[in-house]
């Protein structure tokens, strides 16, 4: 058995990769031409396959699970560094957004589809839910904008509950057929009500928060700041509590009773596990995730229509999830740049956006179904890690 | 008169390329146990195949509306059942062994993979594309219902079709065998049937007759948009749900009964609420899936499974 002493060597390597992980996201974001994104791509490339012949993956893991909290406040510093670093970049800030709200949602549908085994292919469906929720509130009522992100997400979850009895009644394809159909159902729905705003959609207020609106943007003087800062600091620390909530969640006898249900229900049952309640919960609360990131984004963007959530954005959802490892959410932020950065970057892939990520993913159910991060086996007690 | 006389047609060929989708499905999930969701844009494959022969033999100088139809249908059915032993040999069997979401996951993205590949590499694919007219166009008066004869053979060539599968599957040694593997893959092997050869040959069968279906709505609608598989496939999969998964006369019962569901809607809709758009008929049959989810989970004749654990 290995020793499991903290030494200072680890938390060393962890700072250092976390330096260098940032700075590499950082050229990446700052590359204008596509020679030089396809050479940190490739760059990438070298770098994971020299590391994990040398070992050094396999080191960085077992320093990550050894030190999660130095690993966190490191990302979030990461972060915080990023959204510094392009504190005068609109487009840069507004892509760090769409990143950390999606990733936001694909939590939501990892505890559905990673943890607890419901299948939702209307991920997409459930975010628009919370941007035209959002869109409504904002517009024509009082309610302080903070509030209306959490109604967001609560109204996502009660039409999702709509949903529950024919997806408790099913299972495996049955239940994906349910979650499709009422994925196309909403994009149809959404188009054809003049209400909504049809094919067009609506504009959604700028975001005021105890009476500052941050399209103003935030002023220090001498500094020029564009106001999509607020937003992506406001994206990170919505990004940050759901997966403080839902790793908490998975460590929690409740991730426990979720992964046994998913894995086995017949031995969850003789377990005295409550199978319905524990997929009522988890489909909920996914759907309650995507609603709060549906809701922030269609105000960072100004605008939902319901061209953004056909059925291939749903699918595009679970492109990231399925990349970023089934179940592992640590996975989701690298596979949510991905998917959905490098088409902003080598734009000559944009078009084909759909297709080539709908064949990666095939690509990796055929050939590495754990998807690039795999999920690990929880650890309850640190001084039995690693055998 | 006539225009229930019009809502009655237009449900039967509905329904009639609904069965078709739905046997598919159907046929599929007997031998293998899985759902192919790509099935709707294989049927998109079809009608895009039939065109292309069409517009080749045009230029090829073959205009004898006859030949063309000739050609366009073995053209469609030829491809499209190729393209599905395909997708079987390279996507469908690998994952045999794996957890029954993933293949439907990995067909709902080849799916996407098919139709963005049409959309995108077909000439002006992104547009719907007129699909021509091989079939005569005159009437038969009967009464006051005037049925056109190229519907009338629509109908006549889907029944038929439906018709020869189920003879194949019933009464021939190949149809024999495809029973004997979607009863029990482990002794059908043991009683030397290739099994794999059999799994292929009803993918080609089940995509083969999806290309019929893709083809006859092309020519029913005179247009073929890239998009149509997505809503097809639905449908097809809800009606071989409905039917029961794995049951042949319980796909085609269950492509009629929705077609008939959705006419009832766009028929009915109006008279109940004034003033709803027609586009409203897409949400009503969409609900009416979830609903009959909700209602019967495992279909009208439920599905034969016995949990082994």
């Amino acid at each position: 058995m290995r020793q499991t002493n903290k030494s200072p060597r680890g938390s060393l390597a962890l700072i250092a990769a976390a330096v260098v992980l940032t700075l590499y996201v950082w050229m990446f974001l700052h590359a204008e031409s596509q020679a030089a994104v396809g050479v940190l791509i490739a760059a990438a490339a070298i770098a994971v396959a020299v590391s994990r012949k040398l070992g050094a993956t396999r080191t960085m893991e077992a320093a990550v699970a050894e030190r999660p909290g130095l690993a966190r406040a490191l990302s979030l510093l990461g972060a915080l560094a990023l959204i510094a670093a392009f504190h005068d970049s609109h487009f840069v800030l507004l892509m760090l957004c769409a990143v950390l709200l999606f990733s936001t949602a694909c939590l939501g549908l990892t505890v559905q589809f990673g943890y607890s085994g419901v299948a939702n292919f209307a991920g997409a469906a459930f975010f628009g839910i919370g941007s035209y929720a959002a869109a409504v509130m904002a517009a024509h009522t009082q309610i302080p904008h903070p509030l209306v992100i959490l109604f967001s997400g609560l109204i996502a979850a009660i039409i999702g509950s709509v949903l529950i009895t024919p997806v408790l009644r099913t299972r495996g394809h049955y239940a994906a057929l349910v979650t499709i159909a009422f994925g196309i159902l909403f994009k149809t729905f959404i188009e054809v009500n003049d209400v909504l705003g049809g094919p067009q959609g609506l504009q959604v207020p700028g975001m005021k928060i105890f009476g500052v609106a941050l399209n103003d943007g935030i002023a220090i003087p001498g500094v020029e700041m564009s106001f999509y800062v607020a937003y992506a600091l406001l994206s990170l620390a919505v990004f940050a509590l759901v997966y403080a909530l839902v790793s908490a969640l998975e460590r929690s006898w409740i991730g426990l009773s979720m992964d046994v249900v998913r894995t086995d229900e017949t031995a969850a049952s003789t377990f005295g596990l409550h199978i319905a309640r524990w997929k009522v919960i988890a489909f909920t609360t996914g759907n309650f995730f995507a609603g709060i990131a549906g809701s922030l984004y269609g105000m960072v963007s100004g605008f939902v229509a319901p061209n953004n959530f056909t059925f291939a954005d749903s699918l595009l959802m679970l492109s990231i999830v399925i990349l970023g490892g089934l179940g592992n959410i640590a996975g989701l932020i690298p596979a949510a740049l991905i998917v959905l950065v490098l088409p902003e970057k080598l734009q000559f892939i944009q078009e084909y956006r759909f297709l080539l990520f709908a064949a990666l993913v095939i690509i990796i159910l055929l050939f590495r179904p754990q998807g690039l991060l795999p999920r690990k086996t929880r650890i309850f007690f640190r001084g039995e890690t690693s055998k | 008169m006539s225009e229930i006389g019009q809502y009655i047609f237009n449900g039967l060929m509905l329904g009639m390329i609904y069965a078709m989708v739905a046997v598919g499905f159907t046929l599929f999930f007997g031998v293998l146990d899985v759902i192919k969701f790509s099935h709707g844009d294989t049927l998109m494959v079809g009608a895009f195949a039939g065109l292309t022969a069409s517009i080749a033999m045009t230029a090829a100088g073959i205009t004898s509306p006859l030949l063309q139809l000739l050609g366009v249908v073995l053209f469609a059915v030829g491809l499209t059942g190729a393209l599905g032993a395909v997708i079987a040999k390279f996507l469908i069997l690998p994952l045999h062994k794996a957890p029954p979401l993933n293949t439907l996951l990995a067909t709902l993205m080849l799916g996407t993979v098919i139709r963005e590949a049409v959309r995108l590499f077909y000439p002006d694919g992104s547009n719907p594309k007129p699909f021509p007219a091989l079939l005569p166009t005159s009437s038969l008066e009967l009464g006051s219902l005037s049925l056109r004869v190229d519907n009338l053979i629509l109908l006549a060539g889907g029944l038929a079709a439906i018709a020869g599968v189920h003879f194949l599957i019933t009464r021939t040694k190949l149809g024999m065998a495809i029973r004997a593997v979607a009863q029990d893959g482990e002794t059908a092997r043991l009683m030397g049937i290739n099994f794999e050869a059999v799994v292929l040959f009803t993918f080609a069968l089940g995509s083969g007759l999806a290309a019929l279906a893709g083809v006859m709505n092309g020519l029913y609608y005179n247009e073929v948009n890239f998009n149509v598989g997505l809503l097809l496939g639905v449908i097809g999969f809800a009606a071989a749900i409905l039917g029961g998964l794995g049951n042949m006369y319980g796909a085609i019962i269950g492509g009629f009964l929705f077609a008939t569901l959705q006419v009832l809607g766009s028929a009915l809709l109006p008279a109940l609420i004034p003033d709803i758009p027609s586009a409203y008929k897409d949400v009503f049959a969409f609900a009416a899936v979830i609903i009959f989810m909700a209602w019967k989970p495992t279909g009208l004749i439920a599905e034969k499974s016995s949990e082994r654990v």
